[in-house]
């Protein structure tokens, strides 16, 4: 396999940032650079590495997921807030707030926290969705105290001045100008999102537009962080060599000693969608794209919106449909009549209100965009139509139950599902039962997933083509 | 939701475009496994570095053949991508669709990837999988179909991926650096090959290259998980076993990197315009190498408080990202920058990061900056390889390095012996020349145009 397979083309069935990357495809980063996994809440449990959990006074949710193998540890901290939480007209507002977040505290000044990570060979990043804000820092064990010290400090003492804000404004407008500016396929994304959602802010992309980006300014930033940085509206996620009666002692003179902000409300609502009633298509040209790409995102419903079986159901819907070169779409479209480069399909369960399941293709040269669509509604139809068999049914959930046995291998990712699935609302319950719930989708609901949601008026197609308009004057994005 | 953005990112597309060097950017493992690497010698003399680790159900398995795409033959750069794009697309009786059933019905993970040096391949299975996963790899080392209907898929992939890099201003950076760097030089050719080269290859030559490269004289292996070395042992020996025995590589003469400084524009007309730039490095076995690393590490490496990052990300708002690594190959050795800023800045980011450069190579660093440096370096080491997968490529690559199985316990001390001195006459070694740079973008001309000045830019 060529990994471009899986690359700008399935922007929610690839994985993390990392994976993203290596597929070598720039269209890759904007779309995929997400944390969590497209499915949901793959995380298996094991009864030696069984997740602990439980809430301060304060109202923080703490999960402490052990892994003894090495003497490290990550410490996560997820906030209710993303960008479909930002008043209109300051976008980008979460994720610049995200940044911002590393300029210090009235405790500890710039670059403190950042070298104490440094000095003990740590790492650290952070990270911002439609739905959560994230933090987070792998240090050895013996600096656990430590760091939850720090981040406990930075979650209300954040001191923020014009002389940090104002460059750090001109990074965000660079990490636009590198994730969207410079890539037609995430701004084909942009659109397309866009177009789907008419009245719920997850039309409104994460980074920002940029006329409102360039706008924001210090008091938008330290607003909007008095409003939801709170203990009551975060989880931290401890996952490592650690026990869970460590983290409450130290999370008790740390993050316990942060007031509530009983303002916070518990449910966070947002203007909803109505229903879908047309098929809508955006085109998108520029001069640099090479290769020609058709998106279609469906409105669909989240692991939190749908009943728990449909959700699995529209996970192995995803796998059957568009992961691997042997579901149905790639071998329609790329094996059987070799119209496409490409295609593939995914579903981001993991998130608070309806989300989308997206279906992609890259048509070879002189194929059209007609042609290839009349293959994928073929493939839709026949799902539609017919119940999958069940050997093919059985390879599919082998794959999705597997993912979740993976998945401990890796600390970071088992922090990264426990985190997500938590902030957008999900159970401790409703992670480890996936697994069983996969196992349990049976053809008819593969077959009454697809009847239900995959309907063109739920629909937007995109579609990236190649600008030959000639250029009189110089083009800004 | 879809999207979520990072902070930085430091593993930017940039630096995978670069497969083959970006091997480079990481460091070592945890004191815990070190002391477990077992060395397995199997009936069959086949040689693996294996850590027994029952934590998880699975077993994760990292290899590679000398060879890479230093090996494709000359006007056919290529093949060694094409190969390992095919190797895992049907062997012996099962045809593609066969092959890849199998490995689904029992989600095993199995793949190659060429890199400038070496084919590399990669497997990971649950654990009650392992004879179905050993044995189709088998298949697909010792049988590969080939069949033309899957080599037309995948050049039309390759070709489809080639035909973006001419307008992605990341691939044409990376691209004509290392073309500055090498020349005709093999290093200096893109490894997946040219518009030109990728459909003349036959499936001769893809079959060529296999009876070339896949042989056990060069093989290296890191196995990482739950299985007892002795049927760990007899399962290597099923898989390799039966590879002919010697290689026919064509050498490959060693180069030094082009001697900076140098500068290039690509003009691609994109809002953001990308900087790569670099010069010769310094040999894995070269005395000053772990001196050139932690150098490395306090001007530009993967941290928020580089100099480059505090100098053109924090302090002057220019780019989001800033990164720069050693690389180093059989036959040559190169350090590598990346960056990317607003068109009328990209002057400004450029002399900076020079500017930068040359005090590192006149002054090198402070003693504080080193200390830090090193304590970051020493205790990075067990967070490098904290997950099956990753610790099985940390023992794999110090194999290629021709590292000794005792590398990770004698690494901190090595780490720790780098001197002031030492790290001033490594900085003076690296950059004392300055760099080569290629900048992709619009050309000052068109930046300088009115129009340019619409509402979308702003004041510093």
């Amino acid at each position: 396999m060529i990994s471009l397979r899986r690359s700008a083309l399935a922007p929610v069935a690839a994985g993390a940032l990392l994976a993203a990357c290596l597929a070598g495809s720039p269209a890759a980063i904007a779309d995929d650079a997400k944390p969590a996994n497209p499915s949901v809440n793959q995380a298996a449990s094991r009864p030696a590495n069984q997740p602990a959990t439980f809430a301060l006074a304060n109202g923080l949710r703490i999960v402490v997921i052990p892994d003894h193998r090495t003497p490290v540890v990550t410490q996560m901290i997820w906030y209710k807030v993303g960008s479909a939480d930002e008043t209109p007209g300051k976008s980008g507002l979460a994720h610049f707030l995200e940044h911002l977040m590393f300029k210090g505290t009235a405790r500890h000044p710039q670059g403190e926290f950042s070298q104490t990570v440094l000095k003990v060979g740590g790492n650290e990043n952070a990270f911002t969705s439609a739905d959560y804000t994230g933090y987070f820092q792998r240090v050895p064990r013996a600096q656990l105290a430590r760091m939850m010290e720090f981040e406990a400090d930075r979650m209300t003492g954040l001191v923020l001045k014009d002389e940090n804000v104002l460059p750090e404004r001109d990074v965000v407008l660079e990490e636009y100008n590198m994730r969207v500016a410079n890539n037609p396929v995430a701004r084909l994304g942009e659109q397309i999102m866009a177009a789907l959602y008419l009245n719920h802010p997850y039309g409104r992309p994460v980074i920002g537009w940029h006329h409102e980006i360039e706008k924001l300014n210090r008091e938008d930033a330290l607003a909007f962080y008095r409003r939801f940085y709170a203990p009551n509206n975060a989880t931290l996620v401890i996952a490592g060599d650690v026990e869970a009666a460590e983290v409450r002692k130290i999370a008790e003179r740390t993050f316990g000693k942060v007031a509530a902000q009983p303002s916070i409300s518990a449910r966070r609502v947002r203007p909803q969608e109505p229903e879908p009633t047309a098929p809508r298509t955006v085109t998108l040209a520029d001069p640099n794209v090479q290769q020609p790409i058709l998106k279609r995102y469906y409105l669909v419903p989240s692991a939190v919106t749908a009943s728990p079986e449909e959700s699995a159901a529209l996970n192995v819907l995803a796998q059957l449909m568009g992961s691997g070169s042997n579901s149905r779409l790639y071998r329609a479209l790329v094996v059987d009549h070799p119209l496409a480069v490409t295609a593939s399909a995914g579903y981001q369960g993991t998130a608070l209100d309806p989300t989308q399941f997206v279906v992609a293709a890259a048509p070879k040269p002189g194929v059209t965009f007609a042609a290839t669509e009349a293959v994928i509604d073929e493939v839709i139809a026949d799902m539609q139509a017919h119940p999958v068999a069940a050997e093919e049914l059985e390879r599919a959930k082998t794959q999705l139950v597997a993912e979740a046995i993976y998945a401990q291998d890796n600390q970071t990712t088992m922090a990264r599902w426990y985190g997500a699935a938590l902030t957008v609302g999900l159970s401790v319950a409703d992670i480890q039962g996936w697994p069983g719930r996969v196992k349990a989708v049976t053809a008819a609901q593969v077959q009454e997933v697809a009847r239900k949601w995959l309907r063109k008026q739920r629909s937007v197609t995109g579609y990236l083509i190649k600008d030959t308009t000639p250029k009189n004057e110089e083009k800004r994005s | 939701m879809t999207r979520s953005i990072g902070r930085r990112a430091v593993t930017t597309v940039f630096v995978a475009c670069f497969v083959a060097l970006a091997l480079a950017a990481w460091s070592p493992a945890p004191a815990v496994a070190a002391t477990r690497i077992q060395h397995i010698r199997t009936p069959g003399g086949i040689e693996a570095w294996f850590v027994q680790d029952a934590t998880v159900p699975l077993i994760a398995m990292q290899y590679a053949f000398a060879g890479g795409a230093s090996q494709d033959p000359d006007g056919k750069a290529g093949v060694s991508t094409l190969v390992a794009g095919l190797l895992d697309e049907g062997a012996g009786e099962l045809d593609s669709r066969h092959f890849r059933e199998r490995l689904d019905r029992r989600a095993i993970e199995l793949s190659f990837n060429s890199t400038r040096d070496h084919l590399r391949g990669s497997l990971r299975m649950l654990k009650d999988n392992r004879e179905e996963a050993f044995g189709l790899l088998r298949l697909a080392l010792t049988a590969p179909r080939f069949d033309s209907k899957d080599v037309e898929r995948i050049r039309a992939q390759v070709i489809s991926n080639l035909r973006r890099q001419t307008t992605d201003p990341n691939s044409l950076a990376s691209l004509k650096l290392l073309a500055v760097e090498y020349g005709k030089h093999p290093y200096g050719r893109p490894t997946s090959g040219t518009l030109d080269s990728v459909p003349t290859i036959t499936i001769d030559d893809l079959r060529n290259y296999v009876g070339r490269v896949v042989a056990k004289d060069t093989l290296k292996i890191a196995v990482v998980g739950d299985i007892a070395p002795d049927e760990l042992s007899r399962l290597l020996d099923d898989t390799f076993g039966g590879l002919p025995a010697k290689s026919h590589l064509t050498p490959v003469p060693d180069i030094a990197a082009a001697q900076p400084p140098q500068r290039f524009m690509v003009p691609l007309d994109v809002p953001q315009t990308v900087v790569a730039y670099g010069g010769p490095g310094i040999m894995r076995h070269d005395p000053d190498f772990m001196a050139a690393y932690v150098v490395n590490h306090i001007l530009g490496g993967g941290s928020l408080t580089s100099r480059l990052y505090h100098e053109v990300r924090e302090k002057r708002g220019l780019v989001y990202s800033v990164y720069q690594y050693l690389a180093w190959m059989a036959h040559s050795s190169l350090f590598i920058g990346t960056t990317a800023t607003r068109a009328d800045r990209a002057s400004e980011t450029v002399e900076t990061i020079d500017r930068e450069i040359r005090r590192m190579a006149e002054s090198g660093p402070t003693q504080d900056e080193l200390d830090t440096a090193k304590s970051y370096l020493k205790g990075s080491q067990m967070l490098a390889l904290d997950t099956s997968s990753k610790l099985a490529s940390g023992l794999l690559q110090y194999q290629i390095d021709s590292l000794g199985i005792d590398y990770l316990e004698k690494r901190n001390g090595l780490v720790d012996a780098v001197t002031l001195d030492d790290a001033r006459r490594a900085a003076k070694r690296l950059w004392g020349h300055g760099i080569t740079t290629v900048i992709v973008g619009r050309t000052p001309q068109a930046v300088v145009r009115p129009t340019a000045a619409t509402p979308a830019t702003k004041a510093n």
